[in-house]
């Protein structure tokens, strides 16, 4: 594995946005994040003043509250030439969300930041696959995986095939297809609580294909849709753990995830 | 015959759920949803019929490779129909009424359904004939013939099935999608003979069994009944015509037997030109019957003496349309052809089904379309622009590419703005909270601690080593019904990555 990157050569700054539910909830997905960019020769860093996307409110309605979650995003990470989360969903709120709330805020000049960051923030596939322009990271990670692709990922961001590019390039993966993949696992955000019966009557359905798979790992890019269904395949006891796609990607065979 | 979801009801059974008035009693989608979740018999038929159209559609719009391009130009069509509405509206009426037909303008469904029943009384029709309709629908227009001693008979096949079962649509292209083929054999033995030619003593739910008895039943209505209502599925302003796209011929019956003819039409079902038909009828048919061309294409501009319905008349239909014109964001929703793909690629409503929306708008576009006509002064309205987990699936489905996850983050948005100023909710104070915990990255860190400090006790021997929470307390209990929930880790990342220099320091990865 080379060592040079595009990036590292080129001396951009590389941000971590960790995420908010990612940082208290899930800190070991960052983690392999800095690892496997590390290994790549990406040395990220991690702005202390970032707190969240804000796309909570956004998506229950309350804009008005994202509006700080958007400026300390936009102060967090205004000096960097590329942002990196491990999450389709959160970068997709960015994308896709921050000019608006922006907009609502009246606020020109933040405006013209959130339109110059939008562009630069990145989910971990695309920036490994796109600006990398690397495929295979070098990862080994023995054990029959299936992939849940996240809709935000997919329909948001559009990241296509890329995480399964990835995934098959690593060594000793045994890696199965999900059934009816792109259906939506019912996750939702706060629809989770909100229509909690639909919510689950989905998970149900996805975690029915999982297991039908006979993976031992169910992974995705996404830890809020797979605290969602491994919720419920930790309830039925299925045997099945969830992993983040990039603690797959950090793993290697002198320090397996 | 299964219990179906309870509201206000009217006296022949179903309740309100056209664009008429603000009732209250209706349940929220959630409590609906509950409910109908539990209807064994429905999810099944949701699930297999939605499947199958799904397939359909996904064959017969991935085989041409200009899909989204058509998809752009009929966004563009309607889009240029709207914004000067105003202009093509008066330019229709203009040409219908050249051709020689009467144009009505109604503001309400109470106008609408004035011109209605006055035009029947005019003729003393005693009966009429419908070719499906959703605007009829959604002004109650059967409810208002009957209230003036009218019947209405619905001619349409999954029409007919809802309206002698007492029922209401579930979905905007099958309405009867919640009936399998044995209920519509008990639905056809046990009500065709109260209004009119019974079904075969012998009928079995063989589907060519069942249409032969349908096709009788309303054969006899047809050749009696002489004064018929429509909608329409574009009106042109160019030439004054309307179009109708329907799969069963009954529609044509309706359209060219009786002598009168009255068209219930939205005023955001003008397409500029004839040519934008072009598109219109490539995208339509492809989005919701999977169908590379639909069936029967019915198209007429005013009446021609001698043949067909001597008597033409175009009701334009406003009922909360030019106030969701008014809404830069949500006016997208007018673009709406009624095709139906939203809900047949929608997860929300394959398993909660079309009654939980309290609307005859069910599905996707149903939770925009629907509270943006009604208002969302009540509670099943407010929560319609929650029945949806985002997931973006309609958007990519809609030929005219109306942004439904937008639309519905910009209707969340409403609702929550009408309620700020009064006592606030819960939630909302939650949201302000967090709000100001994210606005600075300590007051984050502080919860952070609080948290990992929390997780820490849990996972210690005295408490058993918990690894997952089974039970959680209010409200946190709606994810623990069913999900378990993870105990929060010792250590936030960012405390690790203080500790550690970002694992530049001691071992390169902290293990629990």
């Amino acid at each position: 594995m080379s060592t040079t990157s595009p990036v590292a050569a080129t001396g951009l700054r590389v941000a971590l946005f960790a995420t908010c539910f990612n940082d208290l909830m899930w800190p070991e997905t960052p983690k392999a994040v800095v690892r496997l960019l590390r290994r790549l020769g990406v040395e990220v860093e991690f702005p202390v003043e970032q707190t969240c996307c804000g796309q909570m409110f956004t998506n229950t309605g309350y804009l008005d509250e994202a509006e700080p979650a958007v400026r300390t995003f936009v102060r967090a990470f205004d000096s960097y030439d590329a942002i990196i989360a491990p999450s389709g969903s959160c970068v997709g709120s960015v994308r896709h969300q921050h000019r608006d709330i922006a907009r609502r805020a009246d606020d020109d000049r933040l405006l013209d930041r959130v339109e110059a960051l939008s562009p630069r923030t990145y989910e971990l596939s695309e920036f490994i696959v796109d600006v990398l322009g690397v495929s295979d990271v070098g990862a080994y990670f023995p054990h029959r995986v299936t992939y849940h692709p996240t809709c935000h990922s997919l329909r948001m961001l559009r990241v296509g095939d890329k995480p399964l590019q990835l995934l098959r390039a690593v060594k000793g993966i045994d890696l199965v297809e999900l059934p009816a993949a792109d259906q939506c696992c019912g996750f939702g955000g706060t629809f989770a609580m909100k229509n909690a019966d639909t919510s689950i009557a989905m998970g149900a359905d996805k975690s029915r294909h999982v297991r039908d798979t006979g993976a031992e790992v169910l992974a995705a890019g996404d830890n809020s849709c797979l605290a969602h269904i491994g919720g419920l395949l930790s309830r039925e006891r299925s045997g099945i753990r969830i992993m983040h796609l990039a603690e797959i990607l950090a793993s290697t065979e002198e320090d397996p995830s | 015959m299964r219990e179906r979801t309870t509201g206000t009801r009217q006296a022949d059974g179903h309740p309100h759920v056209g664009i008429t008035t603000t009732f209250l009693g209706m349940p929220t989608f959630q409590e609906a949803a509950r409910v109908s979740l539990t209807d064994t018999v429905q999810r099944r038929n949701l699930a297999h019929a939605t499947g199958v159209i799904r397939e359909k559609r996904a064959a017969v719009v991935g085989e041409l490779d200009n899909w989204e391009q058509l998809r752009l130009a009929a966004e563009a069509i309607k889009n240029r129909a709207l914004f000067s509405l105003d202009e093509y509206l008066v330019e229709f009426e203009e040409r219908a009424t050249a051709a020689g037909a009467t144009v009505h303008w109604a503001r309400d469904a109470a106008e609408a359904n004035r011109i209605v029943v006055d035009l029947a009384r005019a003729k003393q029709a005693r009966e009429v004939v419908k070719v499906k309709s959703m605007a009829t629908q959604e002004i109650e227009l059967n409810e208002a013939l009957q209230a003036a001693g009218i019947d209405a008979w619905e001619t349409d096949l999954a029409e007919l099935i809802v309206q002698l079962g007492d029922d209401w649509p579930s979905h905007i292209l099958v309405p009867a999608i919640h009936r399998n083929r044995s209920e519509v054999r008990e639905i056809f033995l046990r009500e065709m003979k109260k209004v009119g030619r019974p079904a075969p003593e012998d009928l079995t739910d063989d589907p060519p069994r069942l249409a032969e008895a349908a096709r009788l039943h309303l054969r006899e209505k047809f050749l009696r009944a002489d004064f018929a209502v429509s909608g329409a599925n574009f009106a042109i302003a160019e030439t004054g015509s309307l179009v109708v796209v329907e799969s069963e011929g009954n529609g044509r019956m309706c359209l060219s037997l009786p002598r009168t003819l009255v068209s219930v039409v939205g005023i955001e079902k003008v397409v500029p030109s004839w040519r934008d038909l072009e598109v219109m009828l490539q995208v339509l048919p492809r989005s919701s019957t999977g169908e590379r061309e639909n069936p029967y294409t019915s198209i007429w501009t005013g009446g021609a003496e001698g043949d067909g319905p001597q008597d033409v008349h175009i009701v334009l239909l406003d009922n909360g349309r030019t106030n969701v014109l008014a809404d830069q964001v949500g006016r997208a929703a007018l673009r709406c052809i009624r095709c139906s793909a939203c809900l047949n690629v929608c997860p929300v409503y394959e398993r909660a089904g079309g009654h939980a929306y309290g609307s005859i708008y069910p599905g996707p576009i149903g939770a925009v379309l629907t509270p943006q006509l009604r208002g969302t002064s009540s509670e099943i309205d407010q929560s319609l622009p929650y029945a949806s987990s985002l997931c973006g699936a309609c958007f990519d489905a809609c030929p005219v590419r109306i942004d439904i996850p937008s639309l519905l983050v910009h209707l969340r948005t409403r609702v929550v703005e009408e309620h700020r100023g009064g006592v606030p909710k819960p939630e909302a104070l939650a949201m302000k909270a967090a709000g100001w915990m994210f606005a600075d990255h300590r007051r984050y860190e502080a919860a952070e601690k609080i948290a990992s400090t929390g997780g820490k006790a849990l996972r210690s021997p005295l408490l058993g080593r918990k690894e997952v929470l089974r039970q959680l307390p209010p409200p946190l209990n709606a994810w623990s019904g069913a999900r378990d929930a993870p105990v929060p880790p010792s250590e936030s990342f960012r405390s690790w990555w203080k500790r550690t220099d970002g694992g530049r320091l001691g071992p390169s990865e902290e293990r629990e």
